[in-house]
């Protein structure tokens, strides 16, 4: 595919607000981890949350999509330029002609979980102010920021579970490369809730201490929550777009294997990877770090480090930043991509944050150091229930590998 | 632009819809329409333990699917998948919302992991062991126009990969069924590949139109209150089998106009 432009990006997680804070986080390897203090949750565990998203205060003429997972979109959509880079590209293309391509996996659920609290006692009724389309739908953050920027494009909510947000990419570039568009606004937003914490509680699969991804003693995953943007273009005039950075690459595959767990020899995320690479015309080489999908749990990472060494042999250095982030779920595909961004915009590998002892097994060149060094080319990992996987290529549109 | 596909087999489950060849002529207007109580037929090629874990949404997609690629005389292992949906499996969510509020928040893994959207694609790949890619957009009520697109946009970018697209719909209990009324099990789905001349065929683009109805009211009612049933105008053209254009409901102000060569 020809790569596609990143003309505007931003991000949102337990590691702050806006680009600026998330590189200081990549470099510093700070942690945005806390044991679960939210809602009524009483599990033993450690979550990622963004700090104050409660305090967002929604556009008046839009309070109906008034909800936890709606009011990070609108952090979101507020800081580094991002809505005044929409705006400007629908000026400039038309707002028929900007697509927007949301991942999420609970979207607003939430609204719907604090419902069920308040039932009419004699009927069974959920509370007159509950608005189910406009906050639990999977396609209220779509739809919300969709209405909230005035675009008129074509507009879906990719909802693959831990896979959907890399997957939006995978949309937004079949819509950009065969013309139906000329911009997207691509990314993802899932946000804490109870579904989703007592979900993974139920499959043993929650950390009891900030999640270790590749490490010897990891048992289980954080949950985190992120919203995080982009605004994709194709360049029309390659050369003079070569230092920029771009979407290079997607990959696609489902594992045809089980609802819940990974093929255990990585068979789709090698296939995956494989499309991702092959999508970008690059050689396995040609890539500087590996953003692992890197749950933490027993399975994702072995099934996921024998895909990743099966392609790249011990060459090409990776580790995964959830131990950072925690994993945003639905978002975890979009705030990877951010930090893949950061990575080659600022010439810097991000550490591996949480883990303390490599598992022996692991056969891929995991570096729990970060290092400041030239990064042209970022492959990121996001894989879900249901065997979805996804990986894409970031990079500088025009180096030579 | 034009988003142009051939229409190689159609899969039909729903209320008084039971699949795509008894229900031609009825879609033609040939026939009556009678609102009978859909039947979901049990899913094929899962394994013991999925097929018993497998809730309404999942059957719904199964079985149009099937009959889709059956029809279209391809081995589904073969097809990329687009599912689109609105809601996805309404009595697992609310089984999960219910226990969350209950004093005893235990949910089981089974609910856990049937709640997310794309159940169905992860069932598809385990029954018909396809490796591509699966798709699963929601749009609420334009749910079946935003998998129509996809699947479309997927076959212009890749035109050897044929697709199938499967949109479905599945109710909710109470209390939820009153906030999202959608009230019986409808899917339908498509297996596309790249236009090569024959037929049948579509081609798709954005059109500020109004939307058809279906002229048979209680088929319109159906329309109205399913979001994948917003297909209907569409699969009534390929009923009659002649060169139609269709509009079909999408987003507010933006609809989706399908010329249809039989």
């Amino acid at each position: 595919m020809r790569p596609l432009l990143i003309t505007a990006a931003t991000a949102t997680s337990c590691l702050g607000r806006g680009l600026e804070a998330h590189r200081a986080a990549l470099a510093s390897g700070a942690c945005g981890l806390a044991p679960c203090r939210f809602e009524s949750a009483d599990l033993e565990t450690w979550v990622g949350e963004i700090a104050g998203v409660d305090e967002t205060r929604m556009p008046r003429a839009l309070a109906a999509f008034d909800c936890r997972n709606n009011r990070a979109a609108e952090a979101g959509l507020v800081q580094d330029g991002f809505e005044d880079a929409v705006r400007a590209a629908a000026a400039r293309w038309g707002s028929r002609r900007v697509g927007v391509f949301l991942g999420t996996s609970t979207a607003g659920i939430l609204q719907t979980e604090l419902a069920y609290r308040r039932r009419d006692p004699r009927s069974g009724a959920l509370p007159a102010d509950f608005d189910y389309r406009r906050t639990h739908n999977a396609f209220s953050v779509a739809e919300y920021v969709r209405e909230r920027l005035a675009l008129a494009g074509p507009c879906a909510a990719i909802s693959t579970a831990c896979s959907s947000s890399a997957k939006a990419f995978a949309s937004a570039a079949r819509f950009l490369s065969i013309g139906a568009i000329d911009a997207a606004l691509v990314g993802g937003v899932d946000t804490l809730c109870l579904t989703t914490l007592y979900g993974f509680g139920s499959l043993d699969l929650l950390s009891r201490a900030p999640c270790r991804p590749y490490d010897a003693e990891r048992d289980g995953i954080s949950i985190g929550e992120a919203a995080a943007f982009f605004l994709l273009e194709r360049g029309d005039d390659a050369s003079a777009n070569a230092d920029r950075i771009a979407l290079l690459g997607v990959g696609e595959s489902s594992d045809a294997w089980h609802m819940s767990a990974p093929h255990p020899e990585g068979r789709g995320a090698l296939i995956a990877m494989q499309a991702a690479l092959r999508a970008a015309a690059l050689e396995p080489d040609a890539i500087d770090y590996i953003n692992l999908h890197g749950t933490g749990t027993r399975s994702n990472d072995a099934a996921e480090d024998r895909a990743v060494s099966a392609l790249f042999g011990g060459r090409v250095p990776c580790n995964s930043t959830k131990g950072m982030t925690g994993h945003a779920l639905g978002a975890a595909g979009a705030i990877e991509a951010a930090l893949a961004l950061l990575a080659v915009r600022d010439g810097l590998v991000p550490p591996g944050v949480g883990t303390r002892r490599l598992d022996p097994e692991v056969r891929a060149r995991y570096e729990i150091a970060g290092a400041r060094r030239r990064v042209d080319r970022v492959l990121s990992n996001s894989f879900g229930f249901g065997g979805s996987n996804c990986s894409l290529v970031i990079g500088r549109a025009g180096a030579r590998a | 632009m034009k988003l142009a596909a051939r229409i190689e087999g159609v899969g039909l489950v729903g209320p008084g819809l039971a699949g795509w060849s008894a229900s031609r002529e009825v879609l033609a207007g040939r026939a009556p329409y009678s609102r009978t109580a859909a039947e979901v037929p049990a899913p094929q090629g899962l394994p013991a333990t999925e097929r018993r874990r497998a809730g309404i949404a999942v059957k719904l997609a199964l079985a149009a699917g099937l009959e889709a690629a059956s029809a279209a005389r391809r081995d589904p292992a073969t097809l990329a998948a687009v599912f689109a949906s609105s809601s996805g499996d309404g009595e697992n969510c609310h089984a999960i919302c219910e226990a969350l509020a209950s004093d005893d928040r235990q949910i089981s893994p089974t609910r856990f992991h049937n709640s997310v959207h794309n159940a169905p694609a992860g069932y598809w790949g385990i029954a018909t062991g396809a490796t591509a890619s699966t798709d699963c957009v929601a749009a609420f009520d334009a749910s079946f126009g935003a998998g129509l697109l996809e699947a479309l946009a997927r076959i212009a970018d890749n035109p050897a990969l044929p697709v199938v697209l499967v949109a479905y719909d599945a109710p909710y209990p109470e209390p939820l069924r009153s906030a999202r009324p959608v009230p019986d099990p409808f899917a339908m789905a498509m297996v596309l590949a790249a236009d090569d001349g024959t037929g049948p065929a579509l081609a798709v683009s954005m059109s500020d139109a109004a939307p058809d109805a279906m002229p048979d009211a209680a088929l319109e009612r159906l329309r109205r209150e399913i979001p994948a049933a917003r297909a209907l105008p569409l699969l009534a053209c390929l009923a009659r089998g002649a060169a139609e254009t269709a509009t079909l409901e999408y987003l507010e102000g933006l609809a989706l106009q399908v010329e249809v060569r039989p």
